[in-house]
């Protein structure tokens, strides 16, 4: 099996930036990447691109051409649609497509338009993720549906807002530095405590902003590198996607996310690791308590522990497992479709040492990024090793 | 969102609601004792083709609830609202709890409360959707 390395990154700024198209905004991670990996665009074979809710928010179906044009590439390009997992799983595909030897350069990320809607269509269009029938007609929305979940996890394990409020704060606290973050100011626990309710128990600061940007990521084998000289250090070691039933009432257990424990599973059996190995993690907060549960999924903290593990200190940039020190959806931001893209962007410059939060994690060699589709009716987990 | 008279829009679901609304509310079991809402082929769980409709319980248990403040714009008179899932039996819905006050001291409702569904309107616009009234256990 052919070894995938992180050639380059690109982002955009995340952010409010109604003005600007999808396409150009995507153009711009594009070129971002290309430059960082030193690859010439001629050679990619393939753009694997992510997008939730183009359609809405742009009337703008069909978009992987569209974005091919923007990122100067004449190949093979596919729209993926995983609701919030949308780029996720267009790596995993692009992992998966380099892996077999099909292709050696894979262009693959996603973009989202966001902040051209007024709140109430963002809210419409965010909650088309759920189950029309049975649950966005009982009045389900994006904020809603983890609220549900928060409430079940607090009847089933306890914790309480404050809890949550304490993640909230550490991921403003790792944005702080992040020049690509829409949200470079710190909240303090009282503050998030106070800000106004937007579904109890989960008020406005538990909750990701909407937002603008583009992602983008040159993945090539190891031999291209090696023939290409590339300093690309990072390699994708494993890929795991889990799914699960699509309505929240329909799931097991309301406060657990199994679809992530089997994305979880299946990527850490691929990369021959365990989860007490991981150095750090990027996962999907798009609510402080996705947070709690993504590291129960991740086996970084026990059920029922995650909870507590922002409070005291476990996950902090000065913790055991730094988790989210790019700021996370809730401070860095969350452009639906790009965000998967984003966590491997923010993961790869952390190893390799050229991100502002690197120097808490100066050893790190194993990451894992968790990427959630829905109340994680999709999930989509990758683990990254320093290879070189 | 049709109402009764109306054309079909999503068959299979418009019967089921038509159903609740007068009294029938049910659900599919499989073989296995899955449950599950309509339309369906197959049991969600199993993959059963032998499905058999199967009356609901009279009343529910609230699982879980939300009181959400900032609606979708199909809510935007509703708000502030309960939505609540709440076991039945073979099944869960997701409903909105009516006959309380989401906006007093107290949300009006608690997990464990025990409620029994019925059909409702949306205040915005009329549109039909799953209600959840109180009720003594
Ligand atoms: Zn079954």
């Amino acid at each position: 099996m052919t070894e995938v390395r992180v050639a380059g990154v690109g982002l955009t700024r995340f952010g409010s930036h109604p003005e600007r198209t999808g396409r150009d905004l995507f153009a711009e991670a594009a070129d971002s990447a290309f430059a960082d990996a030193g690859v010439d665009r001629t050679d990619v074979e393939e753009l694997n691109y992510g997008n939730f809710m183009g359609a809405l928010a742009e009337h703008q179906g069909h978009q992987a051409p569209l974005m091919a044009e923007a990122a100067g590439v004449r190949c093979p390009a596919t729209r993926y649609e995983s609701a919030c997992a949308s780029a996720g799983v267009a790596v995993r595909e692009a992992v998966r497509t380099v892996r077999s030897g099909e292709a050696d350069v894979v262009l693959a990320g996603g973009m989202e338009r966001m902040t051209n809607l007024d709140t109430e269509g963002a809210t419409e269009g965010l909650a088309i993720a759920a189950d029309d029938l049975f649950e966005v007609r009982a009045g389900v929305t994006f904020p809603g549906a983890y609220a549900l979940m928060a409430r079940a996890y607090f009847e089933a394990h306890g914790g309480s807002r404050e809890d949550l409020a304490h993640v909230a704060a550490k991921n403003h606290a790792n944005a702080l530095p992040n020049e690509y973050a829409q949200f470079r100011s710190e909240v303090s626990v009282e503050e998030a405590l106070d800000s106004p309710p937007v579904a109890e128990p989960l008020h406005l600061y538990d909750a990701c902003p909407i937002t603008d940007g583009a992602s983008a990521l040159v993945f090539v084998s190891a031999e291209y590198a090696a023939e290409n000289g590339l300093d690309a250090p990072v390699s994708v070691t494993g890929t795991g996607q889990g799914t699960d039933r699509m309505a929240l009432a329909d799931r097991a257990d309301l406060a657990a996310t199994p679809a992530a424990a089997a994305a979880a599973t299946a990527a850490y059996d691929d990369a021959g690791v365990g989860s007490g190995d991981v150095d750090l993690a990027e996962v999907h907060d798009c609510f402080t308590i996705a947070e709690v549960l993504a590291i129960e999924s991740l086996g970084l903290a026990e059920p029922g522990e995650g909870i507590s593990a922002a409070r005291d200190g476990r996950t902090t940039a000065d913790g055991d497992v730094p988790v989210n020190l790019s700021g996370g959806l809730k401070a860095k931001g969350h452009p639906v479709g790009a965000t998967g893209g984003s966590q491997i962007a923010e993961l790869t410059r952390l190893l390799r040492g050229d991100h502002p939060n690197s120097e808490h994690v100066p050893d790190a060699e194993v990451a894992v990024a968790h990427n959630a589709g829905g109340t994680v009716a999709s999930a989509v987990v990758h683990v990254l090793e320093v290879a070189e | 969102m049709t109402d009764e008279g109306a054309p079909t829009a999503n068959a299979g679901y418009d019967e089921w609601i038509d159903a609740l609304a007068a009294g029938d509310g049910h659900a599919l079991v499989c073989p296995e004792g899955h449950g599950s809402l309509p339309p369906r082929r197959v049991c969600p769980e199993c993959g059963a083709a032998d499905l058999a409709g199967e009356p609901l319980p009279e009343t529910g248990t609230v699982e879980t609830y939300t009181v959400v403040h900032v609606p979708s714009p199909r809510f935007a008179d509703d708000a502030p609202y309960v939505t609540a899932v709440v076991r039945f039996g073979p099944v869960r819905l997701t409903g909105i709890v009516r006959g309380i006050d989401p906006a007093g001291d107290e949300d009006g409702v608690e997990v464990g409360a025990t409620v029994e569904a019925d059909v409702g309107e949306r205040e915005t616009d009329g549109g039909r959707i799953v209600a959840f009234r109180p009720v003594e256990p």
